[in-house]
């Protein structure tokens, strides 16, 4: 088992004939995704490699079955692509653009409410299924098939953590990066109780950084809602207030967002916490 | 992105805000001149500075003559001022605000931002204006009035309404204060602000409402659908290291440490700062060359580092995914070799290609050394600079 993702779900790519797109979708297809479609405007008809490319996603999901979607578009047309993705019927969207404004988003929000699907992202690396599916950015082979969740708001610093896992020799169930914006689709809470009900997911690894208060909401949300061990990273304790760390949504804004105050309620909660990056591999190995 | 509160006010008056009749200055003489043409005293003399807490620092002050205008000006002008926003290093103040005094029956609180949490516009507001509102928040929660608003349906009349009951206000003073939140809210959505604040908001003796403040910040990320907003920049603002970045499309902030650091990726960027700290240094800089940057990038990163005084030994921590560790390595081994290294730098590198990355850096013949996890490369970089 797994979450969101496995070797059935058939992908689909938004932005596909751009540079990072058909990069992208290259690596995903290398990995062993099954990319079944690509969708850019104005370019139906074409093929990237041996995936055929429509102008719109219902065309394209209506003719190959995809049920996920990956997207690669500019920022100001990034909730447009969401929504198109959303009103197609996908039911899995990955949206890896970075730089969406956040009222796009917050319209977003309230749009994807009234439909049935999950948005990964944006500003994300995506999510990965060891050895079944990748949809994202991710270098696939630092990928080990296992038992640890990983979710994380950012992206390398998700790969340092997956790589020091698997040269341990723990391998991963799923791992998400929810992204770094401040209104994003899947939260952590989300991610969490997927894990939990996913019965080869045996411990979990959180990483959040500075910004908003989605860390302390998870704290308080794993101390009564998880039964499975989890261990929790906060990046950002030497950030300067009042300044946006790289992500958009990493800044502490008055006295709220500060690393100190989640790592405080990861302890508060039961979770373990790492404080030195270098050791979260061997105090998962410890915790595990 | 930050504008003064001059460029704040004249977009308010845009959108029917009432604000006080003013105009900004550059010099004494026109300072002189805009007290002048406001026909009444007292007149405020208003440093134009990006950060708050302008008044508790000596920024604000009021003329009750042209005189006492033309000598306040001479003495804001040009000070350095020091807020709490500002840091011990302060700002000179290099504009001013002339502005005709009000006579103030209350002060009030009124700010909109995006809240995260719901993903929604919220409104805050109190009948305690003019103070610290984070404050107000912690101590007296119950006085403070927040209001959600639906994105996709815009402010409705019920919640104008309950802002304005809520703050105390009646007759004439409650019909202007509905229509000056309708307003600011279309100003808000339409120029994309991240966040906006009225702190004070006043009821004058006459009963009018009036923003005597006005700070804005505009979300960055939609700076490309306002191109007219852009022209608010102010470079002298900014640090001159970051303005120099931001030609890059790095995401640089510079900070008081000794240690510069190169990372791809933004928390990786945050976390490396964090070890750095760990291990007893402290960091010179956030720097985050992006996830999958180009070796020109990182050449860019590196000049921009290199030359900080400040910096006594770089750390550069590269997790290569999408960015190649050999690219990567090329990349310093070119800025190096530009830029003519003189102090330690310690390179900690992972992922795709690392064995040929690594191998490029041990040939080069420059002062690198290699690290061979994030624990090592703390542990050197810490060594190089105590």
């Amino acid at each position: 088992m797994s979450i969101f993702v496995n070797k059935e779900t058939r992908l689909l790519v938004q932005g596909i004939t751009g540079n990072e797109g058909s990069f992208h979708a290259r690596q995903c297809i290398e990995y062993g995704t099954r990319v079944v479609a690509g969708v850019t405007p104005g370019k139906g008809g074409q093929k990237i490699d041996d995936v055929p490319v429509f102008n719109t996603v219902a065309q394209g999901v209506k003719q190959t079955g995809a049920d996920a979607s990956l997207i690669f578009v500019p920022p100001p047309f990034g909730a447009d692509a969401i929504m198109e993705a959303a009103d197609a019927g996908v039911k899995l969207i990955v949206c890896i653009t970075e730089g969406i404004p956040i009222m796009d988003m917050v319209k977003v929000k309230k749009f994807l409410a009234a439909k049935d699907c999950r948005l990964i992202g944006p500003n994300c690396p995506g999510i990965i299924t060891p050895d079944e599916c990748k949809i994202g950015i991710m270098p696939g082979k630092i990928h080990k098939k296992g038992q640890v969740g990983v979710v994380s708001r950012s992206g390398t610093l998700t790969y340092e953590v997956v790589d020091q896992l698997t040269k341990l020799g723990m391998g991963q169930s799923t791992c998400i990066g929810i992204g770094g914006d401040p209104v994003n689709g899947t939260n952590f809470i989300d991610v969490l109780s997927a894990f939990q009900a996913d019965d080869e997911t045996q411990g979990i690894v959180m990483v959040g950084e500075i910004g908003g208060s989605a860390e302390e909401e998870a704290a308080a949300y794993i101390n009564t809602n998880l039964t499975k061990p989890v261990v929790g990273f906060i990046a950002g304790l030497t950030a300067p207030p009042g300044r946006r760390m790289g992500h958009a949504g990493a800044i502490i804004s008055g006295s709220s967002g500060t690393g100190a105050a989640k790592i405080k309620a990861f302890k508060d909660n039961g979770i373990h916490v790492c404080e030195n990056l270098g050791t979260i591999g061997r105090i998962c190995k410890d915790v595990f | 992105m930050k504008i003064h509160e001059y460029q704040a006010k004249e977009l308010f008056r845009k959108y029917n805000v009432p604000v006080p009749e003013g105009e900004p200055v550059f010099s004494v003489e026109e300072a002189k001149a805009a007290a002048g043409k406001l026909g009444g005293f007292p007149v405020v003399v208003k440093a134009q500075i990006h950060a708050g807490g302008r008044g508790k620092g000596g920024g604000v002050k009021l003329a009750r003559s042209i005189k006492e205008a033309e000598t306040l000006a001479d003495e804001i002008l040009g000070m350095t001022l020091v807020t709490h926003q500002t840091g011990p290093e302060g700002k000179q103040v290099q504009k001013l605000l002339i502005e005709a005094g009000q006579t103030i029956e209350k002060e009030l609180y009124l700010s909109l931002l995006v809240d995260r949490a719901t993903a929604s516009v919220v409104i805050m507001a109190s009948q305690d204006g003019g103070m610290d509102i984070e404050e107000v928040a912690e101590k007296t929660p119950e006085r403070i009035i927040k209001v959600q608003v639906d994105p996709l349906m815009g402010i409705q009349g019920y919640q104008l309404r309950e802002v304005g009951f809520g703050l105390g206000l009646s007759g004439q003073a409650f019909k202007e204060f509905g229509k000056l939140l309708a307003n600011l809210y279309t100003c808000f959505v339409d120029n994309d602000c991240s966040m906006l604040e009225i702190n004070p908001l006043i009821l004058t003796a006459d009963d009018h409402v009036l923003a005597l403040d006005a700070k804005v910040d505009f979300d960055s990320n939609a700076l490309f659908r306002h191109k007219d907003l852009l022209e608010l920049r102010d470079l002298t603002e900014e640090d001159p290291m970051e303005v120099e970045a931001s030609k890059y499309n790095l995401n640089y902030i510079n900070l008081d440490g000794n240690v510069g650091n190169i990372v791809n990726g933004a928390g990786l960027a945050m976390a490396t700062m964090d070890i750095i700290k760990n291990a007893g240094a402290t960091p010179a800089n956030f720097m985050d060359v992006g996830g999958g940057a180009s070796s020109e990038q990182v050449e860019n990163a590196f000049r921009i580092i290199l030359a900080d005084e400040k910096v006594k030994a770089v750390l550069i921590n590269i997790f290569g995914g999408i960015l190649r560790c050999d690219i990567f390595a090329q990349g310093v081994v070119d800025a190096a070799k530009k830029t003519g290294l003189s102090i330690p730098v310690v390179v900690r590198m992972e992922g795709t290609n690392v064995a040929e990355g690594k191998k490029i850096l041990a040939d080069a013949g420059l002062n690198l050394t290699a690290a061979v996890d994030l624990s090592d490369a703390a542990e050197k970089i810490a060594a190089a600079v105590n």
